[in-house]
């Protein structure tokens, strides 16, 4: 609860913010906290991975960005009213469909009574690997796997290219 | 300078070890969390860490872009060659029992040590690509 008032704390933080320096500082921060609250949840591998990559690396390639462009987020000319009614739907309809969640931890759920169970049971005997998380990313479920690395091999290349391509350009592109 | 050369010899300090722990996280991952994503994550932080400190020219001498940006295929590539591997052995694609016929648990082991380690490749190789591209857009 703590962890969660501080998060909000911080989105409020980089709403307010026109420094995009802390900006990014404090998204960082989120994602440390973001990482608390997910090794609260004993998902210790998420965790190292948002602590990694979204406090870590994002917050290094945003400093880069920062460099290339202004530190400070210009104002808005108008207020922004369409993007304030989407957030707004958006947000009602996150809350309407949290209503029908299962409660937290609960076991008798669709999610832990398909294949859940047999992994966490045949994962030692079948991989010999004791960590389940390790055995389902790369075994059991491998093909998402190799997906997932296709899409980091994908975005890298899309991104060089864009970086590349624009270089006779004086102006820096931006990128988010 | 004086605040610069604190940096400098912490980074000095500090590189090898946050390598040793991103190959600790890339090996021990079978047995406690982590795996390819986070160590290539750590890896490429330690690359970056040290452009920072020292610049980026050492950086690149250390290494080179067309390195980083040869690994960015080359993860997939192993990923992928190994579910080849399995088919050309008679198994199915990714079935990584066909790695060791005489024990399926030491083939499922083996299989995903290896795609792990593709895993790691693309990410490390990604990263530090990315960042030699953002950073070498400087004015």
């Amino acid at each position: 609860m703590i962890l969660l008032t501080l998060m909000a704390i911080v989105t409020i933080g980089v709403i307010r913010l026109r420094n995009l320096f802390g900006v990014v500082v404090l998204s960082g921060i989120y994602s440390f906290l973001m990482a608390s609250v997910l090794i609260v949840l004993d998902a210790v591998d998420v965790a190292m991975t948002e602590a990694s990559v979204g406090a870590g690396i994002s917050t290094v390639l945003m400093l880069s960005v920062l460099y290339l462009t202004k530190s400070r987020e210009s104002v808005p000319a108008s207020t922004p009213v369409f993007p304030i009614i989407l957030a707004a739907v958006t947000a009602a309809m996150l809350l309407f469909g949290t209503g029908d969640l299962p409660p937290f931890g609960e076991a008798a759920t669709a999610v832990h009574e398909h294949v859940a169970p047999r992994y966490l049971e045949q994962s030692m005997a079948e991989t010999g690997v004791p960590n389940v998380v390790t055995s389902v990313l790369a075994s059991y479920r491998g093909y998402d796997t190799l997906g997932e690395t296709t899409v980091i091999f994908t975005a890298g290349i899309a991104v060089l290219m864009l970086l590349r391509g624009r270089r006779k350009n004086p102006k820096p592109g931006k990128k988010a | 300078m004086k605040l610069d050369l604190i940096l400098r010899v912490a980074t000095k300090l500090l590189v090898p070890f946050i390598l040793l722990f991103a190959l600790y996280v890339q090996f021990h991952g079978d047995y406690g969390p982590g795996g390819g994503f986070q160590a290539g994550v750590i890896a490429a932080a330690m690359v970056i860490l040290y452009a920072i400190t020292y610049g980026l020219e050492p950086a690149k001498r250390a290494v080179p872009p067309a390195v980083a940006q040869a690994m960015i295929p080359l993860g997939v590539l192993i990923f992928a060659g190994t579910g080849v591997a399995t088919m050309l052995l008679g198994d199915n694609y990714l079935a990584y029992n066909a790695l060791d016929h005489h024990n399926p648990v030491h083939g499922q082991h083996l299989g995903i040590l290896i795609v792990e380690f593709g895993v790691l490749v693309t990410v490390a190789g990604t990263m530090v690509a990315v960042f030699y591209t953002f950073a070498g857009r400087g004015r």
